[in-house]
């Protein structure tokens, strides 16, 4: 039998309320156990007195049944709202393990509603990272993830391939029967038509997995010309070592922002110089590798001092800055972009900067209404169909072309997990008159 | 209860299933018994006189390569060969041939008398003689019994049979002979689900009164291509079929009398197979079409009788006439014998091994249309398969069993035994994940040295065989050996690209159009190959590339289908299965991971539990 499982839903920690979840076969007569009155209607609250099997009273609460399968993890799954305490907590854990229920692990109830078919690979996704939102794009993300929209995506590709591809084996498996003329034509533009779209949705600057991860920002320029101070002034805490001294970041440092409902990943640099020392030399070299993954450079100037390296990195999406507004002069324009002028000591111009970022960042990543591939897995799923699609030529014969169109179908089958089930012979009969 | 003989292997039923599984099985060394209720149908084509077709032929050609019957039956008997899907990939291509129906019983009946260790007998099994929990021998519908081994029990339609034709219903195996009405209680009783089916067959047509003159004909292919391996060439003299259609006059009779339809009436309720409708369930489905075509195939040289290849119907008798005065070139035609459909009881497939063997009792084999298929190849396969099986049963050895990438034959046993069938089972290309490999051209190459581990091929075919391999291995290595730069190959007329890298005669095999008679032009070593040779290689050159993807698929496949299920393994004991995949698990009893994989509603979740549990139970061979 599966083990059953207990773990506190809500954030451990005193709080005013904490919610308990139960899932397995044993929770039925657990809860039953705990308060000693039969089980609760499902789904309605029902307020108990709890005590452990000796008879000591934990708590008093609420409690919920869901029996199975209309359950989160698609067992029998009971709820406990209780008071949020150590003691209260500890009570109940102990009574649980003596009633036979184990903690679940990480993911468990996720895991388990999986294994049940209660939700599809995309959707447990989402629920994970729903629970990891940490600003309110990730969060309206994960929900549309969460509500079906990439699964329903997904299996709409593999429908219409699994359709091609019933067509192309009708013409194969039939052919002495009344198929009618011009189906190779047809699927040869449809399935073009298909991977053109599929295209379209990895040419996405891959926004769903870049605001998962968050957006990539790299603060770049020479020694000393305040880059850390910059990063420490967003960050509003000492991320980043501030000194006096040129070339003390040698390394990249990351610091996670929530810009303006955006998940941003801002990282310091070392300065961009001919290095003193081997050291700060791989500092440099790493400042280089991380401008080019950048998804958004921050070029930092020392005032009105132009130095060719930083000039060397700025590009479209560069936004340029000049710090240090509040002791001398800075450059209206540089290499054809504005610059605008900062104080990471004051705070002078320090919004405008920020506005000027989220103005960027909104524009490369705002989320369009198709549902986004925010996981490496589905690019590479979506990339592999597309691929066999392009290859697809019906001149190279029938029966390779349909073995294109069975690995498009496969491919993009392990977005949502589905197996290759053989639907395709159902799509024939139901399509053409087969018999003579 | 007298025991009058005693014999190795019993077989039930002398149609396409039970001449293979008796031929098999004696082949193997066993001595066989063949039981069938006439003498003088055995071999009988109940339906369409043709074998073969998409499929169907690789299926043939797979019986050949284990040293079958049905292959050299049909080379003697058959009046017409075509290769279907001429215009597509070898892969995908499909000898068919129809048969002169007497010539193929002849055929067949010689071809059985000439199998050593194999009797005959005329007589009717009603019961199973059960010792110990396994089959001991058979009882005959005179209270004689056999003792044996091992029985295969191959009755086709017969088992509850009934037909219908319009508002009338009768017991029967087909029409003209009786059913077996005891067996189907001895399965039931042995605790073999039972289900029914229901299939069909059109109306015979006198010959003689069809006005061929104002039909389009279609021949076959000359000069014919044989199936069988061994087959040099086609003797039998070959003959065209006439080609018509319904009108819109022969969808209004049948509209009409719609309700007198057995499948419409509600007086069939079991299931036929969709891709061989009733001409009245196609004007039904498939409303907007005002003609179906129909093939007119005389069923023999000396024989007058007509398939129309189309219509097969259960309507009544007076309505088969009317419809068929409306269709062109039939107006004046004397129906011989009324098209009818005929229900039979099938034993779920799933309650078998991939032996074939039942897994209620040991000894026992079920094949052909017993297990819920359609079709005289797919049953002929299953026969093979079930009398190899059985003989090797009684002497204490291994089952010979195919996988998906063997073969078609293994293909069909995988689908029955894992997920069961709702409709009469037929093959298709299609239902094969590696068909590019699985190709009628090479059946011998992947199946027959596995029949000689099995000791049922006869020396003939080894011999044959083995220097048929031996010249396509020194060509393979000539081909790999001869090679010429882009500039040589231009002066040839040969357009490659111009990178200065040489190519291997082989390595040009995969061009689109490049045969080795042109290359035979560049190098002229390559002149007068044999023609079966020049052929595979040629199949072989051209989807390399494929094959060798498919090969790493086909080595995941068989580390899953290497990961063996204990038979008694308990789904209730695995966590995290749902209950619905417990249940679907319990039923089909999946041998293999791989087949677990398949059924429908088995999600990879279920699948990877499934693995991890049988792991940590020690459980995997």
């Amino acid at each position: 039998m599966t083990a059953t499982i207990y773990a506190l839903a809500s954030a451990a920690g005193r709080a005013g309320v904490a919610v308990w979840r139960l899932s397995g076969d044993g929770a039925g007569p657990a809860l039953a156990a705990l308060t000693g009155r039969p089980l609760p209607a499902p789904r309605r609250a029902m307020r108990v007195r709890l005590a452990d099997p000796s008879g000591d009273v934990i708590d008093d609460g609420l409690a919920l049944w869901f029996p199975a399968p209309q359950s989160f993890t698609g067992e029998d799954v009971a709820e406990l709202h209780l008071h949020g305490g150590r003691a209260v907590a500890q009570a109940l854990a102990e009574a649980l393990g003596r009633l036979g229920l184990r903690p679940a692990e990480p993911g468990e109830f996720t895991r388990r509603a999986f294994l049940n078919g209660k939700m599809d690979l995309t959707r447990a996704e989402a629920i994970a990272d729903l629970v990891d939102a940490e600003t309110a794009a990730q969060r309206r993300q994960a929900l549309r993830q969460m509500d079906g929209g990439l699964a329903r995506l997904a299996d709409s590709w593999r429908e219409r391939v699994v359709g091609l591809l019933a067509w192309l084996e009708a013409e194969i498996d039939f052919a002495d029967e009344d198929i009618p003329a011009g189906l190779m034509d047809q699927v040869a533009g449809a399935a073009a038509a298909l991977a053109g779209e599929l295209a379209g949705h990895l040419a996405d600057n891959r926004r769903g997995e870049r605001l998962r991860d968050g957006i990539h920002i790299a603060i770049l320029g020479a020694p000393n010309a305040g880059k850390s101070s910059l990063l420490n002034r967003l960050a509003g805490r000492d991320a980043a070592i501030v000194s006096a001294q040129a070339g003390t970041t040698r390394d990249v440092i990351e610091v996670h922002l929530d810009l303006g409902g955006w998940p941003v990943v801002l990282a310091d640099t070392a300065g961009l110089r001919d290095a003193a020392c081997d050291v700060e030399a791989e500092g440099v070299r790493r400042a280089l590798a991380r401008a080019e993954a950048a998804d958004l450079k921050l070029a930092v100037l020392d005032g009105a001092t132009l130095d060719l390296a930083t000039l060397a990195v700025i590009d479209d999406a560069t936004l340029v800055v000049a710090n240090k507004a509040d002791i001398g002069a800075c450059p209206d324009r540089v290499a054809g972009r504005p610059v605008l002028a900062v104080s990471a000591r004051t705070g002078q111009g320090i919004d405008a900067m920020v506005r000027a970022l989220e103005d960027r960042v909104a524009a490369r990543f705002a989320v369009t209404s198709a549902p986004m591939l925010t996981r490496v897995r589905h690019r590479a799923a979506v990339e592999e169909c597309r691929e066999a699609l392009a290859r697809f030529d019906p001149r190279a014969g029938a029966e390779l072309a349909a073995e294109d169109l069975r690995l498009a179908a496969r491919a993009i089958g392990r977005i949502t997990g589905r197996i290759e089930v053989d639907d395709i012979l159902d799509v024939i009969f139901r399509e053409f008159c087969i018999g003579k | 209860m007298k025991q009058t003989s005693s014999c190795d292997v019993i077989v039930v039923g002398a149609g396409h299933a039970g001449c293979e599984a008796a031929a098999s099985a004696a082949r193997t060394g066993a001595a066989t018994l063949l039981v069938t209720q006439r003498l003088d149908t055995i071999g009988e084509m109940s339906c369409n006189p043709a074998i073969g077709g998409l499929a169907k032929g690789q299926l043939v050609r797979e019986i050949d390569a284990l040293d079958g019957l049905m292959g050299r039956v049909i080379d003697r008997a058959g009046i017409q060969f075509r290769i279907l899907n001429r215009s597509k990939g070898p892969a995908v291509q499909g000898p068919r041939a129809q048969a002169d129906r007497k010539l193929y019983r002849l055929a067949m009946r010689d071809a059985l008398d000439e199998t050593g260790n194999l009797g005959l007998l005329e007589g009717s099994v009603e019961d199973l003689v059960v010792r110990a929990g396994r089959v001991a021998g058979v009882v005959l519908a005179d209270g004689r019994t056999i003792a044996c081994g091992a029985v295969v029990i191959t009755t086709g339609t017969f088992l509850r049979g009934l037909i219908h034709m319009g508002e009338k219903t009768w017991p029967a195996g087909r029409i003209g002979d009786a059913p077996s009405l005891g067996l189907s209680g001895a399965l039931e009783r042995i605790g073999l689900p039972l289900g029914r089916l229901k299939t069909g067959t059109p109306a015979r047509l006198d010959g003689r009164t069809i006005d061929w003159k104002s039909l389009d004909s279609q021949a076959g292919d000359d000069p014919p291509v044989p199936f069988s391996f061994l087959t040099q060439r086609i003797a039998t003299p070959q003959i065209a079929c006439g080609i018509t259609a319904t009108t819109p006059a022969t969808h209004a009779v049948i509209r009409a009398n719609l309700h007198r339809a057995p499948m419409y009436s509600g007086q069939i309720q079991s299931t036929g197979p969709r891709y061989c409708p009733s001409i009245e369930d196609k004007v039904v489905r498939f409303a907007d079409r005002d003609r179906h075509q129909i093939f007119l195939e005389p069923e023999g040289l000396d024989d007058h009788t007509v398939y129309p290849n189309g219509i097969s119907t259960s309507l009544p008798e007076e309505v088969q006439r009317a419809m068929i005065a409306t269709i062109p070139g039939l107006e004046r035609c004397a129906v011989i014998r009324p098209g009818y459909a005929i229900e039979y009881d099938f034993v779920d497939p799933r309650s078998l091994s991939r032996s074939l063997e039942t897994r209620a009792m040991g000894g026992l084999f079920l094949a052909g249309q017993i297990n819920g298929t359609t079709g005289y190849e797919e049953a002929g396969a299953q026969g093979l398969l079930a009398g190899l099986n059985a003989a090797r049963s009684c002497a204490g050895s291994a089952p010979l069993i195919l996988d998906r990438a063997d073969a078609y034959m293994g293909v069909m046993v995988d689908d029955l035994v894992s997920l069961g069938t709702s409709e009469p089972y037929r093959m298709f290309t299609s239902r094969a994940e590696y068909r590019l490999l699985l190709r009628s051209d090479n059946a011998d190459s992947r199946l027959t040295p596995k029949g000689e581990a099995m000791g049922c091929i006869r020396s003939e075919r080894s011999d044959r065989f083995r220097k048929k391999s031996a010249a396509i291995a020194r060509t393979r290595a000539v081909l790999d050996s001869l090679r010429a730069s882009p500039n040589v190959l231009r002066g040839h007329g040969l357009g490659v690209n111009q990178d200065g890298v040489a190519r291997s005669a082989w390595d040009l095999l995969a061009y689109p159009d490049l045969t080795l008679a042109r290359l035979a032009e560049v190098w002229p070593e390559l002149a007068g190959i044999e023609p079966d040779v020049a052929e595979r290689l040629e199949i072989e050159g051209k989807y390399a590339g494929y094959l060798q993807r498919q090969e790493a698929d086909i080595r995941a496949y068989r580390r899953e289908e290497g990961l063996a299920l204990p038979a008694d393994l308990d789904y209730g004991l695995i966590g995290s299965l749902s209950n619905e995949v417990r249940q679907k698990l319990a039923a089909a009893r999946p041998e293999t991971l791989a087949a677990a994989a398949r059924i429908p509603g088995i999600t990879p979740a279920a699948v990877t539990a499934l693995l991890g549990h049988v792991k940590r139970q020690g459980g995997i061979v």
